[in-house]
């Protein structure tokens, strides 16, 4: 069986309309950035963050109300808690989360406790009878100040770190020009994704960060794999010029684009559809990360490449180049 | 095999490494030396609890501030091995930071206190009656004199001003501005519940402890369980440390007979303590001097119980009582045993796991993860037929590859652990796919079955390093940069990329050679 066999589709001739679409989606996702900020996660802005679930074991008491616990935790001290239910309704499970950043109240070491005591106090029937540590807690996190600030400093510079380093291996490997041109696709698809998430609302946690280094490092995989082929064919094709080259590259690892590119899919997507909540965002993102990372290896990596060497007169050079390494 | 070969040899080792390390998921009854090596899974699966610690050691100079955090961890993992939990972890971070983890804890709340408390015991004699009013006078007068100081308690004053009435403008609201949030009860004072929180932070603040008279201290006592919303006793203390935790031997707790006639021990248990022969000389003179007056046992601060010295007690036994569960005594008597931290600490941050949710996220976790492997294996068989099946071969090898490794290095299986195998499961095809379109395209210029195995498996060699390289490189940063379960995941994609490269590049291609393009054979199943 085989796909898209000795396919000749001419991709780098549409480039120009992928740059317009790219842009839009850069643009797009940089106002969401600027305009909604990106909602870092309690790992980040420290607070507390605490999963309770409040279904009393006698079934004649009325459920908890969100709003009732909204104005509990608002009359306690808390009224920045953001109160979500988690879950349907009827499972009365909320998640409470208090962001030291937005809360007028001091978030401390003793928060957590404050906010269970608020609400067994004022919920009795509700936790009477079950293990307030086994049945009531699902999750709690609590994450001081320097630590939250500490570890948003941590990530950002991972993400750099590892695109710097990876520039320098491409540079080793193939060309300045393609190194610098993989990064750009690169942050390309991080600046798209990280700006659906900004648009969509979604938490930035770490894991999404964790999800973010692996799309990077997915994206990387197809580019090189791409500009692999070009090196060689490059030096076979010594007499054609830059462009058809690298679209006869592109055409001739597409089969293998579209399997391994379907096959993370799939195994993203079963993560996003059966994985749980918790691991719901981390799959989607990492869905969205393979699509535009096979899209930004051939229209980004691949295209920009070809106009760069152009517009600085150094096509000839960076083809004889890059036909000397191995 | 006809002869030996390097990659015969690997892949024996390979298969034999990852069969010793799985084994004991899957067989029960192995020797303790083999069953130990057990995969271990991250809190975020068993449910549990992490501590982030951060030891204080501005107070100790710097030699002393190396050695704290170390003596530190000692203790706490003392505390933690007499608490029982199974499997716990305890690491230094940086500098001054511990991390705790406590797989299985169901009790947060006493697990914390365990931890955190520096429990530095100490026994002070308890001001007598007329001792401790002339304190409260001095301070009283004390703050008069600086209540700018104190913005609370002016405000109180203010506030006191106004109940009483324009007409009694004459009434001195702010000389007794610090002894109207106490009152005098049958044996001491009390605070009365409402203002326990402004006492406290009274108590803490340097400013206040400066407004008592030198050589005496203040101390609330310990809240009490049954009733919580009950006035606390506050004691004035002479500032003398009689005994100090150095001075006990053991602690150990004991139940009080139901019938005796003490009210504090009857039927409950409290913590007996035995002293040093140096603690016990001590504790007799300090009972010898102050028969009639109490002694209060104080830990981190507050007042446990402070009993009335009858006589001269010698032998070095003391009780400390004060309406405690079983489990406190059992946590009072573990940190008497331990010692008392060399500096103090607190958590930076905390995470607490439901055993529930950590249940519910490993299967819907491993659903994912085999509906996926399922998917990816039944297109590769029919993709890639015969070379299909040996790559879905390869791949559940790498998935127990990964699996074997992780145990042997003593790694945890966290949940984006998982989302990391299953993401390999995806990407770990790639290099077959990668030397399996070459094969085909050199097949179609017409070689032959072997020459194009040798000349596919030569060219893709070289992208298939290429490309996971730079993916080793995300993974490595992931890793320095990521902690706890960002680690797992770091780790296990690097193990799965590594396991992928080896399957791809020697297992497969070994089993290509060696079984399917023997020969002359002239047709290949690709």
């Amino acid at each position: 069986m085989r796909l898209l066999n000795n396919t000749n589709i001419p991709f780098v001739n549409y480039r120009k309309i992928a740059y317009m679409i790219s842009l839009i989606l850069i643009v797009a996702g940089l106002i969401g950035l600027f305009v909604r900020g990106l909602n870092w996660s309690i790992d980040f802005t420290s607070g507390v963050a605490a999963k309770v679930n409040l279904s009393p074991l006698d079934s004649s008491v009325e459920p908890v109300q969100i709003d009732e616990l909204r104005n509990v935790l608002k009359n306690n001290g808390y009224p920045e808690a953001e109160i979500q239910h988690v879950g349907p309704i009827q499972d009365a499970s909320f998640m409470i989360k208090v962001k030291s950043e937005s809360s007028t109240a001091e978030v401390s070491g003793e928060t957590k406790n404050e906010i269970l005591g608020i609400i067994i106090e004022n919920f009795p029937k509700h936790v009477e009878g079950r293990d307030i540590n086994k049945d009531v807690i699902e999750e709690i996190y609590e994450v001081g100040p320097k630590v939250g600030s500490e570890l948003r400093t941590n990530a950002i510079l991972a993400v750099v770190i590892a695109l710097i380093l990876m520039i320098i291996y491409i540079w080793f490997r193939f060309e300045l020009i393609f190194g610098l041109m993989a990064i750009v696709a690169l942050a390309h698809d991080v600046i798209i994704i990280v700006g659906i998430f900004a648009l969509t609302g979604k938490e930035i946690t770490i894991q999404i960060i964790a999800a973010l280094l692996t799309i990077v490092g997915y994206s990387i995989n197809d580019t090189i794999v791409i500009f692999d082929r070009i090196r060689e064919d490059l030096k076979i094709r010594r007499k054609e010029p830059l462009d058809e080259v690298i679209n006869f590259s592109v055409n001739e690892t597409l089969s293998r684009t579209i399997i391994t590119s379907g096959t993370t899919f799939i195994t993203a997507l079963s993560l996003y559809l059966f994985g749980g909540t918790v691991l719901h965002d981390f799959a989607f993102a990492i869905c969205l990360g393979v699509i535009f990372g096979t899209y930004s290896s051939i229209y980004i990596a691949s295209s920009l490449v070809i106009d760069v060497t152009h517009a600085t007169k150094n096509e000839k050079k960076a083809a004889q180049k890059l036909s000397r390494r191995k | 095999m006809k002869k030996f070969s390097w990659r015969g040899l690997s892949i024996i080792i390979f298969i034999c490494v990852t069969l010793f390390y799985l084994a004991p998921l899957a067989i029960p009854n192995l020797p303790r030396w083999w069953s130990s090596h057990v995969l271990k899974l991250g809190l975020d699966i068993k449910g549990g609890m992490q501590i982030l610690l951060e030891v204080d050691t501005s107070e100790l100079s710097t030699a002393d501030a190396r050695g704290a955090v170390d003596q530190n961890i000692k203790i706490i993992r003392e505390r933690i091995d007499q608490y029982g939990v199974a499997e716990p972890s305890i690491q230094k971070l940086g500098e001054n930071r511990i991390m705790v983890q406590l797989p299985g804890v169901s009790d947060y709340q006493a697990a914390e206190n365990l931890i955190k408390q520096t429990a530095m015991l100490e026994f002070k004699v308890v001001a007598t009656q007329e001792e401790a009013q002339r304190v409260i006078d001095t301070i009283d007068a004390n703050i008069k004199a600086n209540l700018d100081k104190f913005p609370a308690l002016k405000e109180l004053a203010d506030k006191d001003r106004e109940i009483i009435g324009a007409d009694s403008s004459g009434v001195d609201t702010e000389s007794s501005v610090f002894s109207s949030l106490i009152r005098p009860s049958q044996d001491g004072f009390v605070v009365q519940y409402d203002t326990i929180r402004l006492v406290q932070d009274l108590l803490a603040n340097p400013e206040f402890m400066q407004m008592v008279p030198a050589g005496w201290e203040l101390a609330l006592e310990r809240i009490n369980a049954e009733n919580p919303r009950s006035d606390r006793p506050i004691h004035v203390l002479s500032s003398a440390v009689e005994l100090s935790g150095a001075d006990i031997a053991r602690a150990r707790v004991e139940y009080g007979s139901a019938t005796s006639t003490d009210p504090r021990i009857a039927n409950k248990p409290y913590v007996s303590i035995e002293m040093k022969r140096e603690g016990a000389r001590k504790f007799e003179r300090v009972t010898a001097d102050n028969v009639g007056k109490r002694l209060a046992i104080v830990l981190d601060g507050v007042v446990y119980s402070a009993p009335n010295i009858q006589e001269r007690i010698g032998g070095g036994r003391a009780q400390i009582t004060g309406r405690f569960t079983t489990s406190e005594a059992n946590e009072l008597a573990i940190v008497l045993n331990t010692g008392s931290l060399i500096a103090p600490i607190k958590p930076v941050s905390t995470s607490i796991i439901g055993a529930t949710l950590g249940s519910d996220s490993i299967r819907s976790g491993s659903t994912a993860g085999l509906i996926g492997l399922a998917v990816v294996m039944v297109f590769m068989l029919i993709y890639y037929k015969l070379s299909g099946l040996i790559t879905d071969l390869a791949l559940i090898f790498n998935v127990g590859f990964i699996l074997a490794m992780l145990t042997a290095f003593g790694g945890t299986l966290t949940l984006p652990g998982i989302a990391g195998i299953i993401l390999t499961i995806g990407m770990a095809v790639d290099a077959n796919v990668l030397v399996f379109e070459r094969i085909r395209e050199e097949l179609d210029h017409g070689k032959t079955p072997r020459s194009a195995v040798d000349a596919g498996y030569k060219r893709a060699t070289i992208t298939v390093w290429d490309a996971n390289i730079t993916t080793l490189i995300a993974a490595a940063v992931l890793y320095q940069f990521g902690t706890g379960p960002i680690r797992g995941f770091a780790i296990t994609l690097t193990i799965g990329i590594i396991g992928s490269m080896f399957c791809a590049l020697v297992f497969v291609r070994s089993i290509f050679e060696n079984y399917i393009v023997t020969g002359t054979k002239k047709t290949l199943s690709i």
